[in-house]
Parts: structure tokens; C-alpha cells; sequence
């Protein structure tokens, strides 16, 4: 499974786009490792809704598979902008195309995120996984 | 350095590997939990016909002239009666009355009989059949690593095998076992299985497996089913699973399996005492079938409450149920709890259910 060099990730298996934009608004899904390892997903619910802030590394929102249940962790904190309600209402969208129709909110960026992986860092985390 | 032993590979990992499937090491073996889709695999197996590895079982022969009374009394079943060529439905239990395994025990021949244990629990049974045999004339072999078990369910599979073997199918019954050839390999065809449809499970000897595999998986119609389809067509069937709604804590009774302790058999049996004692009083607690009316579904271990938030129970197993379009769970129900207004506690949140009979799904 190739995973996308222009995007940053979290540990927790979120992908961030559009890292040092000029209007300062980051693109957040869930990597397609992830959403492989947890097979059909069935259940999207995103906590905060748009103008409500977060927090990285805090819980914004579940995810459920036909097999299991999975907090949504913010990768970044700020404001949120936007939030795909296609996906809310058909969540297998995530299985079929994580990095692209599958994304899940969009941050306006506060603070300068931390410690982000790139590709290959990303890569061998879930190599070693 | 882990401590756990490496999972055991069936004599179809190669297979699995070449078909893509996420392995997960399930009771010891790396099994297959998918290859593709869950949902796709599970609608096969009820329209179609799914192929299954379930080498991991366990298959324990019993031979010699006092077999069926060594079984008589080391489990709840009264087998002495079965005709050759016949299967039960059984468990093994403790002496509390705790269930050790749930078990299917086939006649092979008058005296020789095959139990099949869950992979988890092939040491304890082993164990406790050659503890509660050793006054009889009977031999206890655990045959678990030379069998491969391949299982093929749905409303398709009898077409499908009829076409690759020459034994009488038509005639062999459910829960009933004939030896035969299947696809020039030496099998022993049951027609039991795990899914709520019609279909077969095949022991052959391990290095026949895969061309066993191959030959049925080339059948049109014919899609490889995992581990996670098996769990979702078993919950739709309201089939218990070992570990989930059976344990040693557990007793046939409040799991609703009250029917297969045969109390009045003649043999005395491990385990009788306690289970006499226990069907004479009211259970305090009885395995359910729950539909959520909401998108979330019940999870193992998630609390089953009344409207008024108080503790009722607790959920055993529970999916989103590809047949019903809904969330469906199993849980157990503490006597007393009432029948309606009842909800899961879904992390934190309050998630209405409501109580059905099960099974879930019948095939018509």
C-alpha cells in the first residue's frame, strides 16, 4: 500500500494535506492503512462541528467498521472549517478512496503542528506494525 | 523477545497469502479474517456459496469398544444412541457446570468417534477426554495437525460439490457425515457448519488441502470467506461462540442450550450434579437477541441498560448484520430486566435497542 509523499501523518494514522498554505487550512482524513485495518467502515460521527476548535492528539470522533470501534484523533489544532458530510453519510467512501473523496474535516491551523511523519517515517511505522 | 509462541500456519497459508487475506493470528493460527470484503464474502455465502479455511479446529478422535460410553460420560450429550454416520451438537463441562467447549461429535464407525473442539480450547478438551476416559476401553488420539478442515456453505454448495464427487449427497442429511472422494481427494463430507445456511465441511488430510482449495474455490460462484464473515453469518444465526456468549463462568442453561444436557441419559457424567441443580432453578440471567434501532452498533462487553440508564446487562457479540441492514447483538439479560425500553450503552452513549427471538435469520 503506497502511501502519498506530499502528505504529513499522524501516529494515530491520520493523514494532514495542504501544510503551509496561504490561507493556513489543513485537509484531515484516515490513512488507507487504516482503514484497511479496520475493514468495512459503517459509522462515521465527527464531535465538533465547523467554527469549534481542536486539539492535536484529542478525540474528535468515532469511527466504526463492520468489525471494531476507533476514536478520530485531531492530527492538528485549530479551527474547523468544514467537515465532509458525504462521507458522514456514506462512510465506506473511506475504504474506497481514503486520501481523496474519503477526507473528514478541514483545520484552519492555530498553532504549528508538532511532531508530524513524513512519508517515510509514516511508511516504516506501519511496517513495523 | 515475545513470549507467545509464533501462530501456526494451516496447510492453506500459502493460499491465503496468494489471495491477499489480512491474517490475524486467531487461538494460536494465523487465519484468514478477510480477502476483500466482509459484507461481499457474507452475502456470498447467503446466495452463493463461500469457501472457508477452518483448519484451526480441533479433531480428536476417540476409538475403541468403549468409546461412546467414555463420551457418555465426559460429555452432556447422550452419543451411545447415535447411529453410525450421525453428528450432535454437544459440550464438554466442568464439574460446576461451567461449559469447557461447545463441541460437534461425529459417529465415524460403531467404534470410532471424531469430536470437534474450537481451536482455543483443543489442550483443555484433550485433557479433559483422556481424564474422563481413562476407565474405559477407548483411545483418545488428537488428530488436529494432520486434518485440514475446509468448509463450503450457502444455498449453492450442494451443486457445487455434487459435481466433484460421487457420493450420495442428496441423501446425506444435516448434521450427518459420509466418507468420500471430493475432486480425487479422500474426504470426510459432513453436512454441518457455522453460517445458518446448508453447506459442507470437509476433513481431508492436510497435504490434500490445497488442491482440495483450489478445485472448489475454481467453482463458479465460489468466493473465499473469512473469519470476519463466519463471526457475522454465526451472530445472524444466533449461533453461540466460544469466548463470547459460552465460557467456563457460563452454563448451558442461561445460554438457552438447556436441550442438549441430557439429564435422564443412563450414563452418570461429569458435570451432572451441578447441571441438575441448575436446570431446577430459574436462571439469573438468559441470553438475547437485540436490534438496534440506530446506527451504532453493540459491542462485546458493552452494558445493556433500562430507560432509566440502570445496568441490565451485558452484550456478548455484536455487528452491523449485512442481512438485516441493522446492528444485531447477542447479550445476556439479567432475570428481572424489563422487555421493552431497554438500550446499549454505546461509549458513553445511550443507544435504544429492541429485544427479538433469536435466531436473527432463518434460511426459507
Amino acid at each position: 500500500m503506497s502511501v502519498p509523499e506530499q502528505l504529513r501523518y499522524s501516529e494515530e494514522h491520520e493523514w494532514v494535506a495542504g501544510l503551509g498554505g496561504d490561507d493556513g487550512i489543513v485537509t484531515v482524513g484516515i490513512t488507507a492503512h487504516a482503514a484497511d485495518a479496520l475493514g468495512e467502515i459503517v459509522f462515521l460521527e465527527l464531535q465538533p462541528g465547523e467554527g469549534d476548535a481542536v486539539e492535536a492528539g484529542e478525540p474528535c470522533g468515532e469511527v466504526e467498521s463492520t468489525k471494531s470501534v476507533s476514536d478520530v484523533y485531531s492530527p492538528v489544532s485549530g479551527e474547523i472549517t468544514a467537515i465532509n458530510a458525504a462521507v458522514v453519510d456514506e462512510p465506506k467512501v473511506i475504504n474506497d478512496d481514503p486520501y481523496g473523496e474519503g477526507w473528514l474535516f478541514k483545520v484552519r491551523i492555530t498553532e504549528e503542528p508538532g511532531d508530524l511523519l513524513d512519508s517515510t517515517a509514516y511508511d516504516k511505522l506501519i511496517e513495523g506494525a | 523477545m515475545s513470549a507467545e509462541p509464533s501462530p501456526k500456519k494451516t496447510p492453506l497459508y500459502d493460499v491465503h497469502q496468494e489471495l491477499g487475506a489480512h491474517l490475524v493470528d486467531f487461538a494460536g493460527h494465523l487465519m484468514p479474517l478477510r480477502y476483500a470484503s466482509e459484507t461481499a464474502e457474507h452475502r456470498a455465502v447467503r446466495t452463493g456459496a463461500g469457501l472457508f479455511d477452518l483448519s484451526h479446529m480441533g479433531e480428536i478422535l476417540l476409538t475403541g469398544p468403549q468409546s461412546s460410553a467414555a463420551l457418555d460420560h465426559a460429555l452432556v450429550g447422550n452419543l451411545t444412541p447415535m447411529a453410525v454416520g450421525k453428528a450432535r451438537y454437544t459440550m464438554i463441562v466442568a464439574h460446576d457446570g461451567g461449559v469447557l467447549d461447545d463441541l460437534i461429535v461425529y459417529r465415524l464407525a460403531d467404534q470410532t468417534f471424531m469430536v470437534v473442539a474450537n481451536a482455543s480450547n483443543i489442550a483443555v478438551v484433550r485433557a479433559a477426554l483422556a481424564e474422563r476416559s481413562a476407565g474405559f476401553e477407548t483411545r483418545v488420539d488428537d488428530r488436529s495437525d494432520e486434518y485440514a478442515l475446509i468448509a463450503l456453505q450457502g444455498p449453492a454448495a450442494e451443486g457445487i460439490l455434487a459435481a466433484r464427487t460421487d457420493a450420495p449427497l442428496a441423501d446425506l442429511k444435516y448434521y450427518a457425515i459420509l466418507a468420500g472422494t471430493v475432486a480425487g481427494v479422500d474426504a470426510l463430507i459432513a453436512r454441518t457448519g457455522y453460517t445458518g445456511e446448508d453447506g459442507f465441511e470437509l476433513f481431508v488430510s492436510s497435504g490434500d488441502a490445497v488442491a482440495l482449495w483450489r478445485e472448489l474455490a475454481a467453482a463458479d460462484g465460489v468466493v473465499p470467506a473469512g473469519l470476519s464473515a463466519r463471526d457475522t453469518l454465526r451472530l445472524e444465526a444466533g449461533m453461540p461462540l466460544y469466548g463470547n456468549e459460552l465460557n467456563a463462568e457460563t452454563n448451558p442453561f442461561e445460554a438457552g442450550l438447556g436441550r442438549v444436557v441430557k439429564l435422564d441419559k443412563p450414563a452418570d457424567f461429569v458435570g451432572r450434579t451441578a447441571l441438575a441443580a441448575q436446570a431446577a432453578t430459574p436462571a439469573g440471567r438468559r441470553l438475547v437477541g437485540l436490534v438496534a434501532r440506530g446506527r451504532r452498533a453493540p459491542r462485546q462487553g458493552y452494558r445493556v441498560v433500562t430507560s432509566d440508564g440502570t445496568p441490565c446487562g451485558i452484550v456478548t457479540s455484536g455487528a452491523p448484520s449485512p442481512t438485516l441492514g441493522t446492528p444485531i447483538a447477542m447479550a445476556y439479560l439479567d432475570s428481572g430486566a424489563p422487555e421493552t425500553g431497554l438500550a446499549v450503552d454505546v461509549r458513553g452513549r445511550r443507544e435504544p435497542v429492541d429485544l427479538v427471538a433469536l435466531p436473527f435469520y432463518k434460511r426459507s
